[in-house]
């Protein structure tokens, strides 16, 4: 069996930040990944990001995921691609299957899950014909693949991630319809709401989508209002002539994992559902296990990073390479700037739910 | 569909040699190292694969790998998502009806 000090499953933002953070206090960390190229999401996101310059704010993902896998080979930390993680063993033990060929098994002092997260769906009929798709999805086919899979959008959902791929959309040349939120309120952030109104799409407030129609792929989507009970109401049906429906309905942790590894579960609404319960350090009910990223509750890429550098130092301390008083220090920089980024409006929510989790105790 | 060729933040689509893949018995190009998905959409396919019971059409979902939507016959072996698995020179590709048939002797 193979021998590692750290093992970090995803090469996200969440991954690429922990690794980078144990491999600079000097643990030696093997990084895994089950696609063929590292980053993520990262490289999708082609819009600049929020909070402050310590945070990268107004630097485009796809540019900080570059920045991040730079810093990852001058620090020559090891990278597996191709590389699917199918169980954690013994709180220890990470069996990895190597290019759909190779079963190996790598015994770790400490494992990082950074798996990420999956966009939810919602079902209604014809949400199964091809042309719908989650918005994330969309996003990976115009900004990573540089194709369009349709012309005209319905885009279903106006949180951050609506709106985003929506104008994202707009700047790849497709026609966005309209934006149809079932809330009485827009969900996303003022500056990327007002920027695909600006282009002229229409918003739909108190609406949701009612059926999709179309032979072997989309050719129409039927959008009503709904009361405050959050029924259809008759009579204020439209049919939009889109070939494609995004929707944008949130994320869901990826957890399967951390919880067939025995880590404790716990659920959370706010932040995507059931999350493995961790501390502030990012550790699990089981020791030798972190978390970080969406899996340990939906946020956004710069949430992610910062858990992930959080997550990454204090795995490394753990096995005596951070002294005493620089984790102090790192623990209390680190907790900080996520403490700005969780303000605001949005933030203080999740500052509340991620701080719920942590009031549980466990162990 | 199309390809973005032209883009306001990324610039124009990079130049990459073309290979050649078989979908459904015919020939057609593919960007080299592109996801089959992305190949496929690129062509104007509109379905993947038909399902087993309802032979209702499937195509793209999550785009990542994840939910299993995507899944076609790529060089004989059935299930292949195709949102993540990257064109070859010669790779034949089939829209796959319910679970489809394994082809290829391993």
């Amino acid at each position: 069996m193979e021998e590692r000090e750290v093992v970090v499953i995803g090469a996200g933002p969440a991954g690429l930040s922990a690794a980078l953070e144990a491999a600079r206090s000097g643990a030696h960390v093997l990084l895994v990944d089950e696609n063929s190229k590292p980053g993520g999401q990262l490289f999708k996101q082609i819009h600049k990001f929020f909070g402050s310059r310590d945070h990268r704010a107004g630097v485009r993902g796809i540019d900080i995921g570059t920045q991040l896998l730079e810093e990852a080979d001058a620090l020559r930390i090891e990278v597996w691609l191709d590389a699917e993680v199918c169980g954690i063993f013994n709180q220890r033990d990470v069996w990895i299957v190597r290019n759909k060929e190779k079963s190996v098994n790598v015994r770790a002092q400490r494992i990082i899950i950074a798996t990420g997260a999956v966009e939810n769906s919602v079902n209604f009929p014809g949400w199964s014909l091809p042309g719908v798709m989650g918005a994330g999805a969309a996003q990976t086919m115009i900004n990573l693949h540089r194709v369009l899979p349709g012309y005209k959008v319905l885009m279903v959902g106006s949180g951050n991630v609506g709106v985003i791929v929506s104008y994202q959309l707009l700047q790849a040349g497709a026609d966005v319809k309209a934006i149809v939120e079932a809330a009485p309120r827009l969900g996303g952030y003022g500056v990327h709401t007002a920027k695909v109104r600006r282009a002229g799409v229409p918003f739909h407030t108190s609406h949701t989508v009612l059926e999709a129609r179309g032979t072997d792929h989309v050719e129409s989507a039927t959008i009503v209002q709904i009361d405050d009970k959050w029924q259809p109401i008759p009579g204020t049906e439209k049919v939009l002539d889109v070939d494609t429906i995004c929707i944008a309905a949130g994320l869901t942790p990826l957890v399967e994992l951390a919880f067939a590894a025995g880590c404790e579960p716990l659920y959370s609404p706010l932040l995507g559902g059931m999350v493995p319960w961790h501390d502030a350090s990012m550790c699990t009910s089981i020791p030798s296990i972190y978390i970080a990223g969406d899996i340990s509750g939906v946020e956004e890429a710069s949430t992610a990073m910062e858990e992930g550098r959080m997550a990454g130092l204090s795995a490394a301390h753990s096995l005596g390479y951070v002294a005493e008083h620089d984790y102090e220090v790192g623990f209390k920089a680190a907790e900080q700037r996520m403490l700005a980024l969780r303000s605001g409006l949005f933030g203080q929510k999740r500052r509340d739910a991620k701080a719920a989790i942590m009031a549980q105790t466990r162990g | 569909m199309q390809r973005i060729i032209e883009h306001p933040v990324l610039g124009p689509l990079p130049e990459v040699p073309m290979v050649k893949i078989i979908v459904d018995g015919e020939q057609m190009e593919a960007r080299e190292g592109e996801m089959i998905a992305a190949a496929l959409i690129a062509t104007g396919k509109k379905y993947f694969r038909k399902t087993i019971k309802t032979h209702e059409p499937r195509g793209i979902y999550c785009g990542i790998g994840r939910c299993t939507d995507c899944v076609m016959t790529v060089n004989g072996i059935p299930n292949v998502r195709t949102c993540i698995t990257p064109v070859e020179e010669g790779m034949v590709i089939e829209t796959q009806m319910g679970y489809g048939v394994w082809k290829q002797e391993q």
